[in-house]
């Protein structure tokens, strides 16, 4: 009897504490001026499950990295304009603003001149990042932070509203990570615009990619925990102007785009790339190619597979490919290359088709490794493709929350 | 009828919770000597505002650890800026210690607490105390808070935020130094201190515990079973040399990464998604970065292209970050503002010594 009373009295007041938790979601304050890395940092340690925690305009000046560890936080600003956190100080921290923690929404603020990424967060599922901006206001330099916005190991991750600048690796990367939305973001002078690696799910439509070296990137590396990108729609995006030279750091993967790239596959399977708009992007539209590189991965596929190219725009490209042996495959054709390139690595079997009423290049390269200089290029005529990938769709209390 | 026994339910749980908060706020704790650890502020006293609450000190002052607080040293220790560590570690009566796992850090029970206090000594030679960092093994996990020394020396309070300061260090050779210090905030403390995004200790394995049999009093295994903070059996493990021993240099260089950077950089550390796993059980050779290409480092490649280059060190992307101070560039990304002038030499002579098929074992 006595037992049977205690775990009764015990579950009304787990039910009371966990009803009063959440009634007593609260808004925390934090203005900018002396002491704001520690208050901010201490608001962030001290947030609790529900809470917002609301930057006030101005700019916050910070020495170090931001984290934070706590489920179900908004972090909100007055606007990317508005609220600006500026790490040209920093003096620690491999980012700007860290996130380990799940259902998290960063909002209307403003990061600047991290020393190296601007966002990252890990293992942060149902992770928003809404109307922000990140940016490396000194240009593109090689020196700038690798990624702006940096979710990795997420599931349900939307990136919705970014505007991101300056990227000496990617400004929006998506890594190792499972249903994807970045839509309505724009991304200017990085090296990548917009890259999703080692994905699955992914759906990055309406942005902008424009004066990066490479537009949008669709690649798959060996040796991580996550690897076989696949599904991934590109679409209905704006990616012209892609003529930044190629500031990344020599040795990362993303020093080999060329630059005046759109579009780039490599590696992945299940790519549907429609409805996007390209124009003057000097080396070609669309590049689709295996990992060329020597690796040492009995798990690892690095032949492009299944990719559907359909009703997209094409303005002027090809005319100074910026990749090796691109100007004597230019000549060879006429003095341009066509805008859609394909390493044409197990031909039919591969599944690589267009149907877009321009010149679709095949290199007839036979192993993924092989260098242009191989090549016995072709022209490919346009053929018929279903798009048959699914729409990506985020759970409904994301949306809500943004709606 | 439901009602009142809700609201008198609740009630009681207030009161429950604002008891402690009370006996902490007054500062009473502090006024006399502390002769018993405070188990009840160890478990769940929340944050505790200073550090003499815990009752982890029989004398603040000079350090002295209270009754069953027991020193203790590691084989081969995180490098943070040449701080000198004093290592404590507290098992609460008729707690047991679980060992069985060789590989992980010993299982401590609820109520058990790690500290680790970091300071210089002074221009006379004196220890001063800038830091006290606890590990707390509480009911629902570790917890891990760290506490600012005041300058006098009499106590240290809890600064959730960190806070980053001018310190006046003396190195290893005596010469002293002005560096730029930071105490990590809570979160940074999991930033190392994470496995599958859950606290965890790092430090105390058998294999960077045992120093051996040598020493009068047995080594420091026996010792530690002798304080009860060890069991009586002991299974068999590996041991870690310390980085100056006589041990062959593979084994001293593998000790040297497993304790400065393994804590992150493991399957299921902070770094899982790097590919780059350097524990001192890791064996495959790509994981360890023998060839490994770069792939979220950015400018941390310093134009290199793989993680370990074997036979040359100045094309190791890991010499590059270990002998940068740069955020952005440095690794380890937390914990250091100066490079480990020893770790590097050691690590530099590692991978030159590697010819270029070897193995990094």
């Amino acid at each position: 009897m006595a037992n049977f009373t205690f775990s009764r009295g015990a579950a009304l007041i787990f039910c009371a504490i966990s009803i009063s938790s959440i009634a007593h979601a609260k808004t925390i304050d934090i203005a900018a001026g002396d002491g704001a890395q520690e208050r901010l940092q201490e608001a962030l340690i001290l947030a609790e499950p529900g809470d917002d925690i609301v930057l006030g305009k101005g700019s916050f000046v910070l020495t170090d990295g931001l984290s934070l560890d706590v489920d179900n936080v908004t972090v909100r600003g007055a606007g990317p304009e508005a609220t600006i956190l500026d790490f040209t100080d920093q003096k620690g921290s491999g980012e700007g603003l860290l996130v380990t923690s799940d259902n998290v929404l960063l909002r209307d603020f403003a990061i600047i001149n991290t020393k190296g990424d601007g966002i990252k967060s890990k293992g942060a599922d149902q992770i928003i990042y809404y109307n922000l901006r990140v940016e490396w206001t000194g240009g593109p330099k090689s020196s700038n932070g690798a990624y702006g916005i940096y979710p990795v190991e997420s599931k349900n991750v939307l990136v919705d509203k970014a505007r991101v600048i300056g990227a000496s690796d990617a400004g929006i990367y998506v890594g190792q990570s499972d249903n994807i939305i970045v839509r309505n973001s724009t991304a200017l002078h990085n090296v990548a615009g917009i890259e999703i690696e080692n994905s699955f799910n992914a759906d990055v439509h309406s942005n902008i990619a424009m004066h990066n070296t490479g537009g949008i990137l669709v690649f798959d590396l060996p040796n991580l925990p996550q690897q076989g990108g696949h599904n991934v729609r590109v679409f209905s995006n704006r990616v012209t102007d892609n003529d930044v030279p190629n500031f990344a750091p020599a040795g990362n993967i993303v020093a080999s785009v060329p630059m005046g790239t759109g579009v780039m596959v490599m590696a992945n399977r299940d790519v549907e790339i429609f409805g996007n708009v390209f124009d003057n992007n000097a080396s070609a539209n669309v590049i689709i190619v295996g990992y060329q590189q020597p690796y040492d991965d009995a798990q690892y596929q690095p032949v492009v597979r299944n990719v559907r190219i359909n009703a997209n725009s094409h303005g002027k490209a090809g005319y100074a490919p910026d990749f090796p042996g691109g100007a004597q495959l230019a000549a060879a054709l006429g003095g341009q290359v066509p805008p859609i390139i394909w390493d044409g690595v197990e031909g039919d079997a591969a599944n690589v088709a267009s149907s877009d009423a321009v010149p679709f290049l095949t290199l007839g390269l036979t192993t993924s490794d092989q260098s242009v200089a191989q090549a016995q290029p072709s022209i490919i005529a346009p053929g018929k493709v279903t798009l048959t990938l699914p729409v990506i769709t985020m759970p409904e209390a994301m949306e809500a929350k943004i709606r | 009828m439901m009602q009142a026994i809700i609201r008198s339910i609740m009630v009681g749980a207030l009161v429950a919770i604002a008891i402690p908060a009370l006996a902490g706020a007054d500062g009473n704790a502090s006024n006399h000597a502390i002769q018993q650890v405070n188990d009840k502020a160890i478990r769940d006293g929340g944050y505790v505002r200073t550090l003499s609450e815990y009752g982890l000190f029989a004398d603040m002052r000079n350090l002295m650890p209270a009754q069953n607080v027991v020193p203790y040293t590691l084989n081969t220790a995180l490098f943070s800026d040449h701080a000198v560590k004093k290592r404590l570690v507290y098992v609460p009566k008729g707690g047991a210690v679980d060992v069985s796992d060789i590989n992980a850090v010993i299982k401590l029970p609820i109520g058990s607490v790690l500290v680790k206090t970091f300071g210089y000594p002074d221009e006379n030679g004196a220890f001063r105390p800038i830091e006290t960092r606890l590990l707390l093994h509480r009911s629902d996990g570790w917890a891990a808070l760290p506490y600012i020394w005041d300058e006098d020396g009499s106590d240290a309070r809890l600064a959730l935020g960190g806070k980053r300061m001018m310190v006046n260090a003396t190195l290893p050779d005596g010469a002293r130094q002005q560096i730029s210090y930071a105490v990590p905030n809570k979160n940074q403390c999991k930033g190392c201190h994470a496995l599958d995004n859950v606290v965890t200790p790092i430090g105390p394995k058998l294999r960077n515990l045992d120093d051996g049999d040598a020493a009068p009093d047995g080594g420091q295994l026996a010792r530690l079973q002798r304080a009860a903070i060890l069991p009586d059996k002991l299974p068999q493990h590996a041991v870690m040399p310390a980085m100056g021993a006589d041990a062959p240099l593979a084994d001293r260089a593998r000790a040297y990464l497993d304790i400065n950077c393994a804590h992150c950089h493991n399957r299921k550390g902070p770094a899982s998604n790097s590919g780059l796993f350097l524990s001192y059980q890791e064996q495959d050779q790509i994981a360890l970065g023998i060839g490994k290409r770069p792939v979220a480092a950015g400018r941390g490649s310093g134009g290199r292209d793989f993680a370990i280059a074997p036979g040359h060190s100045d094309k190791s992307i890991m010499i590059y970050r270990m002998g940068s101070t740069e955020p952005g560039i440095a690794m380890p990304e937390l914990g250091r503002n100066v490079n480990d002038a020893e770790g590097l030499a050691l690590i530099r002579a590692w991978i030159d010594a590697m010819a270029k098929h070897e193995r990094a074992d």
